[in-house]
């Protein structure tokens, strides 16, 4: 190695152009050779090249250690979605693409079809989210626009716990608590007045048991709420102070601020904070496997006892018998788990689109 | 009625309106933990602690679940928490360029937001099903998925809000670079990246659905990783799905429990942040 070996070798981190090399000598071999003190003693011009050679085989070796353990979590992404094909390939041999449209659950015959499960899933994501978009948005609104600043952030932080509640606590809430109180004063009132209404009507059939996939997706609009809103929250806060004060300047209210300012500029980030909300509340199992019923039926009713495909992996995957319905469980695995991909996919573009957006605007 | 009034009218309603949704989250979290306190503190007792989980009629605890929660948990987060930390030091200090970056970074937010029960699927299939059992080391390994994005990417948020000046006089200085980064960057941003520990953590204490599959459950005392582990979350699962009034009981007990040091780990971990943010 040639001798007046500067500062450039070493630290090619950001600032590699440093002037005055020689100078700082004495700091380099000091920190360079924190292990080996001997080279600093001597007080040369320069570091010993045992040990350049040493760090820059640390460097390139932590370098790729780092890389090794991102690439780690990509290959976790693969590795799911290949051992979960794999698992899942007798009841695709069997079942073919009949499979999703289905409505058959046998496990005596071993006949299955994943129609029922899946509806119940898109079914009770969608009444979690018909609920709890008003409800972030209001509170993402209360929160930004509304609260007094002492309040933000206690406020902010209660809803927050919301989501940090572990979801078998929802389940057994849901079961013991939520389901009477429901069974008892609303869906009666629900059955009496929705219930003949034609059409609409055909929703609301049956016993008042508590228990079904309306139950299912208020408690999923709970769990999701959180979510929302501080998606919600968080891009409601980048609008420009200039955009909002212009229209107050031009005698806005609040409310047309909020409705005219706010959401148009933020409409993609909102959208993604949904996409994430939904993405949670397909996913969600121990909460709807308490309350949903487990009934493999496809019925219009809301208020009768459904499936989702976590409760039904909950409830059955222990007990399964044989390969084909373990396979079939697999499969509905696989089928949520692409499900929710895309779906947070989007989210996240979504998302990412805003970010780059207010990058060009600021 | 003029449009001025009217345009205050509907300024005031909605804002009314938003109140309530304000309400409406704030009462749903206030109903859950009354509930949860009533129950639980009626059914927490001493024994609690001391016994095992009981067989169906008869006077129980739950000493097995809370130290198999425990070791899980713990190993759970041992093995994720490294994987984690440095995918994190890859993304905010090599992932300013590449694919690799981006995609881990997409990556990691959707494995935060999959479903677990999926993640249990997956260890089931690659881990259970050849050892043909359920153990307590494929419950870990379903945990440790569950803390790897988490920890992956509090790490990269935190390590990037560390000023590029430091890291541009340490290398000023001659460290080099895995230097800079042990020692300076990662340093300075330790009480982030601990947040972010305590976060994972909260997070996989209360996961169920992970461990159906991988953990299962065990009624007697066993401290062995080969085989079925008890564990609270699935305790509760099994014991609050069955008629006996008992074992409800002790469900309501463990929902507590597990409530409690979930809340506490969480306010702890934004206690911790809050106060080294100000620090800085």
């Amino acid at each position: 190695m040639p001798s007046g070996f500067g500062i450039h070798e070493i630290g090619h981190a950001t600032a590699t152009d440093v002037p005055q090399a020689n100078r700082m000598n004495t700091a380099v071999t000091h920190m360079a050779g924190s292990q080996d003190r001997t080279g600093s003693k001597t007080m040369s011009n320069q570091i010993p090249d045992h040990l350049l050679q040493k760090h820059r085989k640390l460097d390139i070796a932590f370098e790729y250690a780092s890389r090794f353990f991102a690439f780690l979590v990509l290959a976790m992404l693969a590795a799911i979605i290949v051992s979960l094909f794999i698992g899942s390939l007798p009841a695709m041999e069997k079942f073919g693409f009949g499979f999703l449209t289905s409505t058959e659950w046998n496990p005596v015959t071993e006949e299955f079809g994943a129609l029922a499960p899946m509806v119940g899933t898109l079914v009770t994501s969608f009444i979690a989210l018909l609920i709890a978009i008003p409800v972030s948005f209001g509170i993402a609104l209360f929160l930004t626009e509304m609260s007094p600043p002492w309040l933000r952030r206690p406020l902010g932080t209660a809803i927050e716990l919301l989501a940090a509640i572990p979801s078998i606590i929802y389940g057994m809430w849901g079961l013991f608590v939520f389901a009477p109180v429901f069974s008892e004063y609303v869906q009666p009132h629900l059955i009496s007045i929705l219930g003949p209404i034609p059409g609409l009507g055909l929703l609301f059939q049956g016993a008042p048991i508590g228990i079904g996939v309306l139950s299912a997706g208020i408690i999923l609009a709970i769990m999701v709420i959180p979510f929302i809103s501080a998606v919600m929250r968080d891009v409601f806060e980048i609008v420009p102070g200039v955009l909002k004060e212009s229209a107050y300047a031009l005698g806005s209210t609040t409310w047309e601020v909020v409705w005219n300012i706010v959401l148009p500029y933020t409409k993609t980030g909102v959208v993604g904070g949904i996409m994430l909300g939904l993405g949670r509340a397909l996913g969600e199992t121990m909460a709807v496997t308490f309350v949903i019923g487990n009934a493999h039926k496809l019925n219009l009713s809301l208020i009768k006892p459904g499936n989702s495909i976590a409760s039904t992996l909950a409830n059955e995957f222990t007990e399964a018998v044989g390969d084909i319905y373990t396979s079939v469980l697999i499969e509905l695995g696989l089928l949520l788990f692409i499900i929710t991909f895309i779906v947070l996919s989007l989210s996240k573009l979504l998302l990412l689109q805003l970010a780059k957006q207010e990058g060009k605007k600021s | 009625m003029d449009l001025y009034a009217r345009r205050l009218l509907v300024n005031r309603f909605n804002l009314f309106i938003s109140m309530l949704a304000m309400a409406f989250g704030l009462f749903w979290l206030g109903w859950i933990l009354i509930v949860l306190f009533q129950h639980g503190f009626e059914a927490i007792s001493w024994s609690l602690f001391t016994e095992m989980t009981p067989p169906p009629g008869s006077h129980g605890g739950l000493a097995n679940a809370i130290v198999g929660s425990f070791i899980m948990a713990s190993v759970g987060t041992m093995i994720g928490t490294p994987v984690g930390i440095m995918a994190g030091i890859y993304l905010a200090e090599y992932g300013n360029s590449g694919w690799l970056a981006p995609s881990t970074r997409f990556v990691s937010d959707i494995l935060l937001s999959a479903p677990s029960i999926v993640i249990g699927l997956f260890i089931y299939a690659i881990v259970v099903l050849h050892a043909k059992h359920f153990s307590g080391w494929a419950g870990c390994l379903a945990l440790s998925l569950i803390v790897v994005p988490v920890v992956a990417r509090t790490t990269e948020n935190m390590l990037r809000l560390v000023p590029d000046s430091l890291r541009e006089a340490a290398s000023a200085l001659g460290a080099p670079r895995w230097k800079v980064i042990t020692s300076v960057t990662v340093r300075s941003a330790k009480a982030g990246i601990i947040t972010g520990i305590l976060l994972a953590v909260a997070r996989i204490s209360g996961e169920t659905a992970p461990l159906l599959f991988t953990s299962l459950n065990n009624q007697f005392w066993s401290l062995d990783m080969n085989a079925p582990m008890s564990n609270l979350p699935v305790v509760i699962f099994q014991f609050a799905m069955s008629p006996y009034e008992n074992w409800q009981q002790i469900a309501w007990a463990g929902a507590l429990l597990i409530t409690l040091s979930v809340l506490l780990l969480n306010i702890l971990a934004r206690v911790f942040f809050r106060n080294t943010a100000q620090g800085h």
